[in-house]
């Protein structure tokens, strides 16, 4: 193809995205937006498969029989928010075991806030109100995002999002209604919980390297700040219904911008975190890894299996 | 209270309450997504099922404190009624497919018969369960054939497996003194009836997987009587964890 021509396409591809067409898999696509693509939606969709650990940590120990069956629920959701994920993914012209791949080397990264550990039960409740809350922030824009496949996988995951925040909150409202005992392990989940969910929105605007290009191609609809901003205004009401406090003493109302001022972010603990060294990254790392290893007698067995059921069909025809 | 009729109902949820929790543990962290969804749904199913029993069992045992999570999170071990197979650790993923198949192909034919009970609150419980146990049963025992016909290390291991879980089957069809009063009165299943299909299914399927079928006939029981493995200690430990360590409170 001659410059001339890329050119052309490039032209006919932009003015597409202007006119807020969504673009499908067989579209021609600037190398670059497709790669872009992958990167964020295999980090999704990693994220998603990496985020089943810290709370099937839980599955195991919960206190209802109530709870455990909506834990799991929720897991299988996530397991399946991956699997269309990685499908979406896939759509670009790459496979799901290149993208394990770049997840088990460390070169595709997930959500930092996984590598927190859950250490108690209240942490569920935490995770769904506060984790599953900032994302569904990040993900609603994403319904509309410009890729076709992303964005119709991303309105099936809202919606399914929403149902776990709810149900995590519901964890908090039972928590903080009862005893002292169970008000304060709820308090102690939002005070670990609070920082890092507002560390998982990204960093700031100045810092973030992929925003402004991602903007552009309305990949991303908002930024980081401005979602980080809309989840606290959101949340800091239901914490006052829960009668727990947020532990951030310079959050307050601002009348002017309508919004809530907030604290100081510890930035260097996000990116200890992102560049590996949190306090769970390398269990999480090696719990996928060895679930992996683990599996490849079984992955290697169905394959021969369905080769050999394949052959006798065609034995049979002939 | 109907002790008969409670002890039965408590038998049958055990198997489901302890298989359940068993596939629990695995969840994100099997050999594929699709497999870690389909162990995670089995597990669910169970623990529907096992709710619906116990609602049923607390309802029968008259005390109004006894609830669903009394009875699952409340009891000693040696109350505990599920056969020795439910409680077998997830050795690997041939022992958790072996013994997900092994219990199948009796949970199925236990609650075909169950659906026949003179009592309409079991009828019920297994009418929606049936559905579910036909799909657990179809998906563990394709997995038999695929590691029996797979590859050699997938042979040896699943063989292993079925070799090392065979001598727990009998026990399933062991019945009790409430099981035998059940069966009398027409709300029990006479568990005896299904052995022969039970095996005979399960021998097809060991033979299409390759598998050689297991000829000892030293079996292992005691689950029944509440006599269990070294592992439902440790199971319990996990499960009750909460509600020994708070106890009296809501969740």
């Amino acid at each position: 193809m001659s410059e001339k021509e890329v050119k052309n396409l490039e032209e006919i591809f932009e003015a597409r995205i202007a006119r807020d067409e969504k673009i499908e898999p067989k579209d021609w696509m600037p190398e670059k937006y497709r790669k872009t693509n992958i990167r964020q939606i295999s980090q999704h969709a990693h994220s998603e498969i990496v985020g089943m650990l810290p709370e099937g940590n839980w599955i195991s120990r919960a206190p209802s029989l109530r709870r455990k069956v909506a834990l799991l629920a929720k897991v299988q959701d996530e397991a399946g928010h991956g699997l269309y994920l990685y499908s979406a993914c896939e759509t670009l012209g790459i496979s799901r075991d290149e993208l394990y791949e770049q997840l088990h080397s460390g070169k595709a990264k997930y959500s930092s806030i996984f590598n927190y550990p859950t250490v108690t039960w209240a942490d569920m409740g935490a995770i769904g109100w506060l984790v599953d809350g900032a994302a569904i922030i990040n993900q609603v824009p994403l319904c509309s995002t410009s890729y076709g496949p992303y964005a119709r996988a991303m309105i099936r995951v809202c919606k399914e999002e929403s149902f776990h925040q709810r149900q995590g909150f519901e964890i908090m409202l039972k928590l903080a209604n009862g005893t002292p005992e169970q008000k304060d392990m709820a308090q102690d989940a939002l005070n670990r919980w609070w920082w890092p969910s507002l560390m998982m929105l990204g960093p700031t605007d100045a810092e973030s390297v992929h925003t402004e290009q991602s903007m552009r191609w309305k990949l991303k609809r908002k930024t980081n700040d401005e979602l980080r901003q809309q989840f606290i205004d959101q949340t800091v009401p239901q914490a006052d219904l829960l009668g727990l406090t947020i532990p951030d003493p310079d959050l307050k109302w601002n009348e002017a911008r309508g919004s809530y001022d907030f604290g100081e972010i510890n930035w260097d603990e996000f990116w200890q975190v992102v560049k590996g060294h949190g306090p769970s990254n390398k269990k999480r790392m090696k719990d996928r890894v060895g679930a992996w290893e683990r599996g490849a007698w079984v992955r290697d067995a169905a394959m021969a299996y369905a080769e050999k059921n394949e052959n006798r069909k065609v034995k049979k025809a002939i | 209270m109907n002790n008969n009729l409670y002890n039965y109902i408590i038998g049958i949820a055990d198997n489901s309450l302890i298989l359940g929790q068993r596939l629990g543990e695995l969840c994100g962290h099997g050999p594929s997504l699709e497999t870690d969804i389909a162990c995670t749904n089995i597990s669910l199913d169970l623990f529907g099922q096992v709710r619906s029993y116990f609602q049923y069992a607390a309802q029968v045992s008259g005390d109004e404190k006894t609830t669903e999570d009394t009875l699952a999170f409340l009891r000693i071990e040696r109350e505990y009624k599920n056969v020795l197979l439910v409680e077998q650790p997830n050795t690997d993923f041939g022992y958790t497919i072996v013994r997900q198949f092994l219990f199948d192909a009796y949970h199925l034919l236990f609650l075909r018969e169950l659906e026949n009970s003179k009592d309409q609150t079991l009828v019920a419980i297994a009418k929606k369960s049936v559905k579910e146990v036909s799909y657990h049963w179809r998906f563990s025992s394709d997995w038999v054939r695929r590691l029996g016909d797979g590859t050699t290390e997938s042979h040896g291991r699943v063989q292993e497996a079925v070799t090392d879980l065979w001598m727990y089957t009998d026990e399933l069809f062991h019945q009790t003194d409430a099981d035998q009063a059940m069966i009398a009165t027409g709300v029990g299943v006479n568990t005896s009836a299904l052995k022969e299909r039970y095996y005979q299914m399960i021998t097809e399927v060991l033979e299409e997987a390759t598998l050689e079928v297991p000829e000892s006939k030293y079996w292992h029981k005691g689950g029944k009587q509440g006599i269990h493995s070294e592992h439902m200690g440790y199971i319990l430990s996990d499960m009750q964890y909460m509600q020994r360590t708070y106890p009296n409170m809501e969740w």
